[in-house]
């Protein structure tokens, strides 16, 4: 790179030095401060153009249409005030789809980041193939989010599906994945962390790489054993990485859409008795499906303040955690 | 936690030079225990693609077999050229049309990230770190909140089920400005710049020729999760398009729902969709592990 780019300035002052005229040079000079003015803002222009159309316009546009009762089809549209959210927190279909949400957010997200905790800890060691483990634990992130729903649905398959059989030969009865509540809680879960959990191990690896070795060393020399290790030094010295995965699991675990929708089938209204219809797939379906794009709209607010609200919470307790340690 | 174990240390050092060394030895070693834990996650890891890939190699009369295949057949052709026949699938559509979504998503974030993450991390102006802490924060905003008026607006500018309504909406993305900057910030020597300066270019001359090329590892990274990111796109897409005029998702979803019965057709399906971009990231692995890992750490 060096070599490219050095000589030339040298050479280029020198021509400029004495070849240039006075006023050439003014033009000049004002030329390139103009550049230097604006041209960042330039650079950084397409960026927020985007955003502007296709991000902060929507969102604005996503709280006037949550005042109003607009349907597509029908062409109506008028001013209702709050409320379509009024009439949310009397909805038993939403609260049912914030209830699902958060229960399977909750038996996703706990267990994943244990065993991601366990992953990064056990990929932490001078180890033969790490790399080969590396990238199996982030095959699952690369595959499609919609041909693996797909393909655990089958698995999942009360009849014919493989786990069901394993079950089977330790003597468990057939689990009904998809007509129970809870049960299918447990599978989308299933799901959700087979995707994420070897992300977030890399994640935690990474942190736990650059902990200073010395650290483990005097605790070693110290006699600490390698569990005591793990929880005074690894686990205290990762809190902001935990707090970080806490949060983008939150965001990602209280949108969750692709999983269900396939585990039903491709429709968005979460089984027969809406068992494990999600809030996104709720506002989905109102919209798109029911043409209540006002109502829907309201949801979709709705889903944002959770989101706010369980990652301060998330921040919060992770820091708690850690603070009485 | 270094100031307490600081002095330790010194200590340690210099006192217990030998007994340090016998202790400290299985320090990092790997025990077997550590071994069973990574092969299980493997397993657990590859295992579903693996099941995937078996279904699509079989006849359908494996359904139901017990025990199960655990081996490959040889009926993949059969069961892919039934996918492309799949009249309601659109499959072959769907392929080309993630490809050419995919692609222009990419090379326009590739683009625009380098360029702002450029601004962002060497030059200066007014109102920088205001406008970053911006971009940092449309990080956190939800797709989910716009798509009912993306939905209108891409009524208003007739695109519904056009694949520009898939593609504009992702020209970039603050993840990619983000991660850019920080690579601008620790792979572009600010004497490069100052030389490029002095030289004369310009601000997009220094941009296109010192900039980009010093990038080109960290902008190959981007580039591989962004086409991922695209090409897995679900809820847009069903939103936008048309079963018609498809994303392979929505394919693999059309022939989830028409021929759910049917395993072997549907996961030859998800194998040809899924399997292209595997080998891509298995190719590049070293690579996009090593950009997801630092870039965990700065963040």
């Amino acid at each position: 790179m060096s070599l490219d780019v050095r000589p030339t300035p040298t050479r280029r002052r020198a021509k400029a030095g004495t070849t240039a005229s006075p006023p050439d040079r003014g033009v000049r000079a004002r030329l390139s401060r103009l550049d230097i003015k604006v041209s960042p803002y330039l650079l950084i222009s397409p960026f927020y153009v985007v955003f502007a159309v296709f991000g902060a316009f929507p969102l604005l546009f996503t709280l006037w249409m949550s005042l109003r009762d607009r349907e597509l089809a029908s062409g109506k549209d008028e001013f209702v005030g709050l409320r379509n959210y009024t009439e949310l927190l009397q909805d038993a279909n939403f609260f049912n789809a914030v209830v699902n949400t958060l229960g399977m957010f909750v038996i996703a997200t706990v267990p994943q980041l244990l065993l991601a905790l366990m992953l990064a800890n056990a990929l932490n060691r001078r180890l033969r193939g790490s790399t080969l483990f590396r990238v199996g634990f982030m095959m699952p992130l690369v595959t499609s989010t919609v041909a693996v729903a797909v393909v655990f649905t089958q698995l999942f398959d009360t009849d014919f599906g493989l786990i069901n059989w394993l079950l089977g030969l330790v003597g468990v009865d057939p689990i009904a994945w998809q007509s129970d509540r809870w049960w299918s809680w447990v599978a989308i879960s299933v799901m959700v962390d087979w995707r994420w959990t070897g992300y977030n191990a890399l994640i935690y690896l990474a942190a736990m790489q650059s902990i200073p070795k010395d650290l483990y060393e005097a605790a070693a020399i110290d006699g600490a054993s390698r569990r005591r290790q793990f929880w005074t030094i690894t686990l205290p010295m990762l809190r902001p990485t935990i707090i970080f995965t806490a949060i983008v699991s939150t965001i990602g675990g209280l949108q969750l859409f692709t999983e269900p929708v396939l585990f039903d089938n491709g429709d968005t209204d979460g089984g027969s008795t809406g068992q494990f219809q999600t809030i996104a797939m709720y506002m989905f379906d109102t919209a798109f499906s029911n043409d209540d794009y006002g109502y829907g709209a309201a949801v979709a607010w709705m889903i944002f303040l959770l989101i706010i609200v369980f990652s301060l919470l998330n921040f919060m307790i992770i820091r708690r955690m850690g603070g009485a340690r | 936690m270094t100031l307490v174990a600081g002095p330790d240390l010194a200590g340690a050092r210099g006192q217990h030079a030998r007994p340090r060394a016998g202790r400290l030895r299985g320090l990092w070693e790997a025990s077997p225990l550590t071994y069973i834990t990574l092969i299980v996650g493997l397993v657990l890891s590859v295992f579903p693609i693996y099941w995937m890939i078996i279904v699509a190699t079989r006849g359908n009369e494996i359904v139901g077999d017990v025990p199960p295949p655990m081996l490959p057949g040889g009926e993949l052709g059969e069961n892919v050229s039934k996918v492309f026949d799949a009249q309601e699938a659109y499959f072959a559509k769907g392929l080309v049309n993630s490809a050419i979504v995919a692609s222009s998503v990419t090379i326009s974030t590739v683009l625009f990230a380098t360029m702002a993450g450029f601004a962002f991390a060497k030059l200066r102006f007014r109102g920088k770190n205001a406008l970053l802490l911006t971009v940092i924060a449309t990080m956190m905003i939800p797709v989910q909140m716009g798509i009912i008026p993306l939905y209108m607006m891409m009524g208003w500018f007739g695109w519904q089920g056009e694949l520009q309504s898939v593609i504009l909406p992702f020209l970039i993305t603050g993840f990619g400005v983000f991660m850019m900057r920080q690579y601008t910030q620790q792979a572009v020597p600010d004497e490069l710049i100052e030389a490029a300066r002095v030289d004369g270019c310009s601000t997009f001359r220094i941009y296109w020729s010192v900039v980009l090329p010093a990038l080109r590892p960290a902008a190959g990274v981007l580039a591989l999760l962004t086409f991922m990111q695209t090409w897995n796109e679900f809820m847009w897409p069903l939103a936008a398009l048309t079963p018609e005029n498809p994303t392979v998702q929505l394919s693999i979803r059309q022939l989830n729902g028409a021929y759910f019965q049917d395993y072997t057709l549907v996961f030859a399906g998800t194998t040809v969709a899924t399997v292209p971009l595997l080998i891509v990231f298995v190719i590049f692995s070293r690579q996009i592990i090593g950009g997801i890992m630092e870039g965990a750490v700065k963040a």
